[in-house]
């Protein structure tokens, strides 16, 4: 049990900035029109692929010979781009929809 | 080490992640919003690459080419989807960033220590983050597997509440056990990754077709919260911030979707189908859906045609001058709008026409029957006013209703209906519509010159 205290003790910080943004996750969205649910989830899907910056710690941190966490974390980096560039992509298609038609 | 100028700069990818999604829930902004966001990612990777570490051998190459394979995967696939694919490819996106969770977590595992004491806060985060990256993993492919048929809709395992119940329990049980044990066995790593990877199975597969946005908004806050809880295994603040306001906001637009639905998130989860009760034309599901007035809004103001549909209840509102301004409103954003007159409509032949010329709508936007029954496949929104009777699909289909074989504006065929009604009752003829409760209908309650009055301003708003 000492363990678990150890680590809020030593992650206090983090942990404080956890549940604030928790709270300000559930206010920054609080009013959203129907039509927008679908690129709003996309957009808030791309943002979730901000694992990415973990798969590059990851990698960095690897020592150069060790194969086995050299290709998970390509692997990794890989899926996560695709999560990333796709769900940007696909989401600025979907807002195209809502341009003004020229007349 | 750190650096505090790449540590502030990580606080503005923050920010932008947040204001993007701020902007991103307003059609004016959205786009806008995207980018923003798509720049703080751009941003956080460009810092994370030069961030200074302690004896990192960096391993670039392998960085680079990662971002170099997933972006034109990425690109094209973004690219290339049709319009009608696209939720879809979005599950499918939100399932590997989940497997990217999965895989640091499961590498960290390897990374432990030798030796290393089991109980502790760090190999909780680990267990966590593999645990619900799995989850967002297998159930993101399960999700798109439903939407592009290549999996039943309808597939459902035996007694999934149950089975559901019991691997949650295994997993939970076996983290303990693992925590328990004096030193890492990875075999036991191997299975609690296998369970959690069938548990997302599970967890998603009793849900019917047409609740699949519902829970891929619900697996893509769960992508949030791994990444986050990998983001604690770092001590990154971009992670932990950017992948915690993901999970947060994603589950309260999950809570809006099912509001929209008119369903609550735990009926989606254990209630399974949403999906039936359309094998029969006539045994519609009898709930009718309410429209909002800034949703409706907003929807006339992105719709390219418009037909409005009045009825006697205009009539009684006296409603014709504050339609004429809405239309007006409408016609000044560039929407074209006209109106399609039924010949009963009202309580005489030509009340309608009278009433709009009163108001001086322009004689050449009135549609006749026939006409207006042209153009309903290219409208986009239908507003009834006040309408009942003369847009009855009973009329069609109902042999036995008095009104049958009465012809009717047929407004199904646009892509939503609005209708403004006071209430549900029925109208002249004293039957039910069917319309009302249909899959593109949404009722606007209230009198007719009020709501028109308050969507006029609702659209200067919007």
């Amino acid at each position: 049990m000492e363990y678990i205290t150890q680590f809020i003790y030593e992650n206090i910080t983090m942990i404080y900035i956890l549940i604030f943004a928790i709270f300000l996750g559930m206010e920054v969205i609080s009013k959203v029109p129907t039509v927008l649910h679908t690129p709003l989830m996309s957009g808030a899907n791309a943002i979730s692929g901000v694992v990415i910056i973990g798969a590059i710690i990851l990698i960095r941190q690897a020592e150069p010979n060790d194969y086995f966490i050299l290709s998970i974390g390509f692997l990794g980096i890989a899926l996560a781009t695709i999560n990333v560039v796709g769900g940007f992509a696909v989401t600025d298609r979907m807002l195209d929809m809502f341009k003004k038609k020229k007349k | 080490m750190e650096n505090p100028i790449l540590d502030f700069l990580y606080l503005i990818c923050i920010v932008l992640f947040i204001i993007g999604l701020k902007n991103l829930s307003h059609p004016e902004s959205a786009k806008k919003g995207n980018f923003l966001s798509a720049s703080g990612m751009i941003l956080a990777i460009i810092i994370t690459l030069f961030y200074p570490m302690e004896g990192a051998s960096n391993n670039y190459l392998v960085i680079i080419a990662g971002v170099i394979v997933g972006s034109v995967i990425g690109y094209l696939a973004a690219k290339r989807v049709k319009m009608t694919a696209m939720p879809e490819l979005v599950s499918l996106f939100n399932g590997l960033g989940g497997a990217c969770s999965m895989l640091i977590a499961f590498v960290e595992f390897n990374n432990l220590p030798e030796g290393a004491n089991l109980m502790s806060g760090n190999v909780l985060t680990i267990i966590f983050a593999m645990f619900i990256g799995s989850i967002s993993f297998t159930g993101s492919i399960i999700a798109w597997g439903k939407l592009n048929g290549a999996l039943r809709d309808n597939l459902v395992l035996p007694a999934p509440q149950f089975v559901n119940g019991i691997l949650l329990l295994a997993v939970i049980g076996f983290s303990i056990f693992i925590m328990m044990q004096p030193e890492l066995n990875f075999t036991w790593v191997i299975i609690l990754l296998v369970l959690s990877l069938v548990y997302g199975v599970t967890f998603v597969t009793p849900i019917g077709g047409g609740d699949m946005p519902v829970v891929i908004s619900l697996l893509n806050s769960f992508t949030g919260i791994a990444a986050a809880i990998a983001g604690l295994i770092y001590g990154n603040q971009v992670m932990i911030v950017g992948g915690i306001v993901v999970g947060a906001s994603g589950t309260i637009l999950t809570i809006l979707m099912c509001n929209a639905m008119n369903r609550s998130l735990l009926n989606v989860i254990i209630g399974g189908f949403g999906s039936g009760g359309k094998s029969a034309g006539t045994d519609r599901e009898q709930v009718v859906k309410e429209a909002s007035l800034g949703d409706t809004a907003i929807q006339l103001k992105y719709s390219s045609k418009v037909m409005i549909v009045p009825g006697y209840g205009l009539a009684v509102a006296q409603a014709q001058h504050t339609c004429h301004e809405l239309e007006k409103s409408l016609e000044a954003e560039g929407v074209e709008v006209k109106y399609a007159i039924h010949p009963v409509a009202g309580r005489m032949p030509g009340h309608m026409n009278v009433l709009l010329a009163e108001a001086d709508v322009s004689y050449d936007k009135l549609l006749e029957l026939e006409p207006a029954n042209e153009e309903f496949k290219s409208t986009d929104m239908v507003l009834v006013i006040g309408a009942n009777d003369v847009v009855n699909p009973a009329a069609k289909e109902d042999a036995g209703s008095p009104i049958y074989g009465m012809p009717i504006l047929d407004v199904e065929q646009a892509g939503t209906v609005i209708v403004l009604k006071r209430s549900m009752n029925p109208g002249y003829a004293g039957i039910e519509n069917p319309l009302f409760f249909g899959e593109k209908t949404k009722m606007l309650f209230g009198d007719a010159k009020d709501s028109l009055g308050k969507l006029k301003n609702e659209l200067s708003n919007a």
